[in-house]
């Protein structure tokens, strides 16, 4: 039977929770998984351990940044760096990624800097890197309409003929992430409905983080979030997401699928937020400390080391410097947001339509009109 | 040297604008890092920790715990060079260059502001030989005379009146010329057609400037963005008093709010006197010194009661149809977003009646022994501010159509009420309206603004039995009261005034007619 299931247990709490790594570091053999991990070296390994360090640095410097008033607002992930840098590095460069803003570890997984981020919650910017180059998704705000964009761009691409050839440089699947809120959204169901009747390449990624806002998962659903899929047949599973190797281990086979052709596949991956919501939210109003407890003991960061430490891969000397470029990292972002220039209003007329449009151009032609008063005529006065 | 940088309230959520402080995480003379938590605050949303944007020394902490403070306020002082720039940070080795680095930065940007100041820009060196204002009481009045004495020509120019007696230079040589010749057309504007564009205007209203007070240079008259900056800087030339952030500190004028818990017992405890520096008590008696907004309201009303020899006129007045009017805009859609109140009205009434005697808007110059008419209204509005009484005024009031009018009061109050208001906005007023009536009650002597000549009180507007027609009706009726300086405005002037405001105010179609 695959680790991915289409069946229901009778019982919700029989579903399983897949794991590689448990928390106290030890490690847990699973046939499957295993294969698909197979190939990662210690180096690998280190690595991840790397991203998941800077990118917790660089997400605590930008909840600095927005309580010193340089950012509008910044959504922290901390708490879910293991499944989103396994996940993201569990993708083939060739597939497109579909993040909600929420997803820092996949970016920097994908390679976008974290200061490329900065400049859209700075309110700068609606994005700065590049989609296409990239095969990364601009951070999806509304949340839920990830699904079916998602699943439309997974069925042109069958339509462009990347999906299962067999020819693995080409062969294209799309990895659609969104939370546990987002899963309760209509749109959801709606992408799953046309990624399961055209068997669309495309992987359905939801980090689990236990609270929509203030609402806990036991409001939104019944059953454990990985079953929802199976009424639409879509095979699913439920992994432990602080596990960055049984993260990387399900993504990669799910992605490996869709690829083949073989249709859509389902991951729910648990994990915590452990900071606010956003940083115009305060979680003390309704969650107890005693539960950010309990999952700060199953911290992603802390599971690889211990397991690495066991391993023999990482000495004190690797985690010091990870800990410092992490810190780099934070002052440098501290000091290049200063350096952020605000766009030439003139910028929000691009990019409005793929192909030159005539009311735009009107209204961009008013708007410079309309700008020239405010220059300082005096600089160009006769009598000067 | 030191490097002095302000930690300030950022908003911590999405558009909130105020915070109360929670907790002060360091004193004075400690030492914060980058990110260093140094405030708790709590919002309407969360409670949060703000972390310093800076590393260095705390040097000051403005604010205490319990403080409701506005976003932008001043929380904490850090000296990010306290060790004079010899880069002797140990543990910050990158904060510490660059704090060395702008250590050095600061230190040439103080040597060229100190040329500066010492050689002031070619403009406002060549105002020396005009008037050096001897004595910095007389302002606006005195430079006005003066200048108006200067040039018997410019006295037909109201729009230039006011505020550029010092300035010198090559426009005001070719306004002189214009003036002679009396051709050049763009110089004689009348005063409700100065010529400025939108952002010129709001960059005007934005620093307090009356457009009349500011000197044109632009083509075809017009002023522009220069011209307001350069009246501001004549304006802050002129202005004895310190910054414009201190001038409304943050203190109560009043006694201790425990104060009444201390008349309810025949001795009680000292009070608490933390959050009020200087106030020495026993157990009969609290003694809180005489400052800040206190004190200058006290000067005023002491220069006012005892130089201007005030007259107070009464009128009752029904306000049925002006309520009628205010109950219409308020449900119309164009009035949406803007609350009018009877005072707006009531402002709107007096910056009619004035336009038919001009000659109350005026002011009483000792020392030049002269009588000065203003030929613009800023029209002050008496607010009543956890900080004390301040009277802000609405520049060019004259000119403004009745929703402008009733924007400003509203902008006027709001900032007054946080505690924002800039210095300039209480400066040059000519004319003052207070609303003791939101106190609940009928009527009162209002003293004179120092400086003015004319202030109206009004009334709480209340149901009345009142006369219509030989019968008895329940009408809305209000107490004005209008109090003048009686050496330029006799009794028959004053009460003029007053009865063509009550009769705006009774029927306001005669705003149509008159205004």
């Amino acid at each position: 039977m695959s680790v991915f299931r289409t069946t229901i247990p009778q019982n919700a709490e029989d579903e399983p929770l897949v794991r590689l790594i448990a928390p106290d570091g030890t490690r847990t053999p699973h046939e499957e998984l295993d294969a698909a991990v197979a190939h990662l070296t210690g180096e690998d390994l280190r690595r991840y351990y790397r991203d998941m360090v800077m990118i917790r640095a660089a997400d605590l410097e930008a909840t600095s940044l927005q309580r010193q008033g340089q950012l509008g607002l910044w959504a922290s992930a901390l708490g879910q760096e293991g499944a989103q840098i396994g996940a993201g590095h569990a993708a083939r460069t060739q597939d497109y990624l579909v993040p909600t803003y929420r997803e820092h570890g996949i970016a920097w997984a994908r390679g976008i800097e974290p200061w490329r981020l900065l400049d859209v919650w700075r309110g700068i910017a609606h994005g700065s890197y590049d989609p296409y180059e990239l095969r990364t998704h601009p951070y999806m705000l509304v949340l839920g309409a990830q699904a079916p964009q998602a699943v439309g761009y997974a069925m042109g691409l069958q339509r462009d003929g990347l999906v299962g050839t067999g020819d693995d440089e080409s062969d294209t699947a799309v990895l659609a992430l969104f939370g546990d809120g987002s899963s309760s959204e209509g749109e959801v169901s709606e992408g799953f409905t046309f990624a399961a009747s055209f068997q669309a390449p495309c992987v359905f990624f939801t980090q689990n983080n236990q609270w929509a806002i203030s609402v806990p998962t036991s409001v939104q659903s019944r059953v454990p979030l990985a079953q929802r899929s199976r009424g639409w047949g879509i095979p699913s599973v439920r992994i432990d997401g602080n596990d960055v190797l049984a993260v990387y281990g399900a993504v990669r086979l799910a992605l490996d699928a869709a690829r083949r052709g073989e249709g859509p596949r389902y991951i729910e991956a648990l994990t915590y937020r452990m900071a606010a919501h956003t940083t115009s939210d305060d979680p003390t109003r309704y969650r107890h400390s005693t539960e950010e407890e309990e999952w700060a003991a199953k911290d992603p960061i802390d599971r690889l080391r211990t397991y690495l430490e066991a391993q023999d891969e990482i000495d004190e000397a690797f985690v010091t410097r990870c800990d410092e470029e992490g810190h780099d990292l934070a002052m440098a972002l501290h000091h290049q947001i200063h350096a952020m220039a605000d766009p030439d209003p003139i910028e929000m007329f691009r990019n409005v339509y793929a192909d030159p449009h005539p009311l735009v151009e009107a209204e961009r032609e008013e708007f410079v009109q309309f700008r020239a008063q405010f220059e300082d005529e005096t600089t160009t006065g006769e009598e000067r | 040297m030191s490097t002095l940088v302000m930690i300030t309230l950022t908003d911590p959520g999405e558009g909130l604008t105020e915070a109360e402080i929670l907790d002060i995480k360091v004193g004075v003379g400690d030492t914060v890092a980058i990110n260093d938590p140094v405030i708790e605050v709590e919002t309407a949303k969360s409670a949060v920790e703000l972390p310093s944007h800076i590393a260095g020394r705390v040097t000051r902490v403005l604010v205490s715990v319990g403080d409701e403070v506005v976003v932008g306020a001043p929380l904490i002082e850090v000296d990010t060079d306290p060790d004079g720039g010899d880069g002797a940070g140990s543990d910050q080795a990158a904060a510490a260059r660059q704090q060395a680095t702008a250590g050095e930065g600061t230190g040439a940007q103080d040597s060229t502001s100190a040329q500066e100041q010492a050689a002031p820009p070619a403009d406002s060196g060549a105002e020396e030989d005009a008037a050096p204002a001897a004595d910095p009481s007389a302002e606006e009045p005195g430079t006005q005379a003066q200048e108006a004495t200067e040039s018997a020509a410019e006295e037909e120019q109201p729009k230039n009146l006011v505020g550029y007696g010092t300035r010198s230079g090559a426009s005001r040589r070719r306004r002189r010329v214009a003036a002679q010749d009396g051709e050049d057309q763009d110089q004689q504007v009348p005063i409700d057609r100065i010529l400025a564009k939108p952002p010129v205007r709001k960059l005007a209203r934005d620093l307090g400037i009356a457009l009349a007070d500011v000197f044109a240079t632009g083509p075809g008259g017009t002023v522009t963005r220069e011209d307001v900056l350069a009246a501001q800087q004549r304006a802050i030339g002129d202005e004895p008093a310190p910054a414009d952030g201190d001038y409304f500190p943050d203190e109560s004028p009043q006694a201790p709010a425990s104060l009444h818990g201390a008349m309810k017992s025949a001795t009680s405890q000292p009070m608490d006197q933390q959050s009020f520096s200087g106030v020495t008590s026993d157990d009969r008696t609290t003694r809180v010194p005489i400052r800040s907004v206190r004190k200058r309201t006290a000067e005023a009303m002491v220069s006012s009661a005892f130089t201007a020899p005030h007259v107070t006129v009464f009128n009752e007045v029904d306000m049925t149809a002006t309520m009628d009017l205010v109950r219409t805009l308020r449900a119309s859609r164009e009035w949406a977003d803007v609350r009018i109140s009877p005072l707006a009205i009531v402002a709107k009434a007096l910056l009619v009646a004035i336009r038919r005697n001009p000659e109350v808007n005026a002011s009483w110059n000792e020392d030049a022994q002269e009588i000065v008419y203003k030929h613009f209204v800023n029209l002050g509005i008496a607010a009543a501010t956890p900080r004390g009484l301040i009277v802000p005024n609405i520049k060019d009031a004259h000119l403004l159509t009745l929703k402008e009018l009733a924007e400003g009061i509203n902008d006027l109050a709001k900032t007054a009420r946080s505690g924002s208001t800039p210095l300039s906005a209480t400066r040059n007023g000519t004319i003052t309206v207070t609303n003791f009536g939101v106190f609940g009650i009928d009527s009162g002597t209002p003293i004179l603004n120092p400086g003015e000549s004319v202030i109206l009180g009004m009334g709480a507007v209340k149901q009345k039995p009142w006369a219509v027609d030989g019968s008895i009706e329940v009408r809305e009726v209000t107490q004005l009261a209008l109090s003048f300086d009686h050496r330029l405005i006799d009794g028959a002037l004053g009460s003029e005034l007053l009865r063509d405001i009550s009769a705006v105010l009774e029927q306001p179609q005669l705003g149509l007619v008159w205004g």
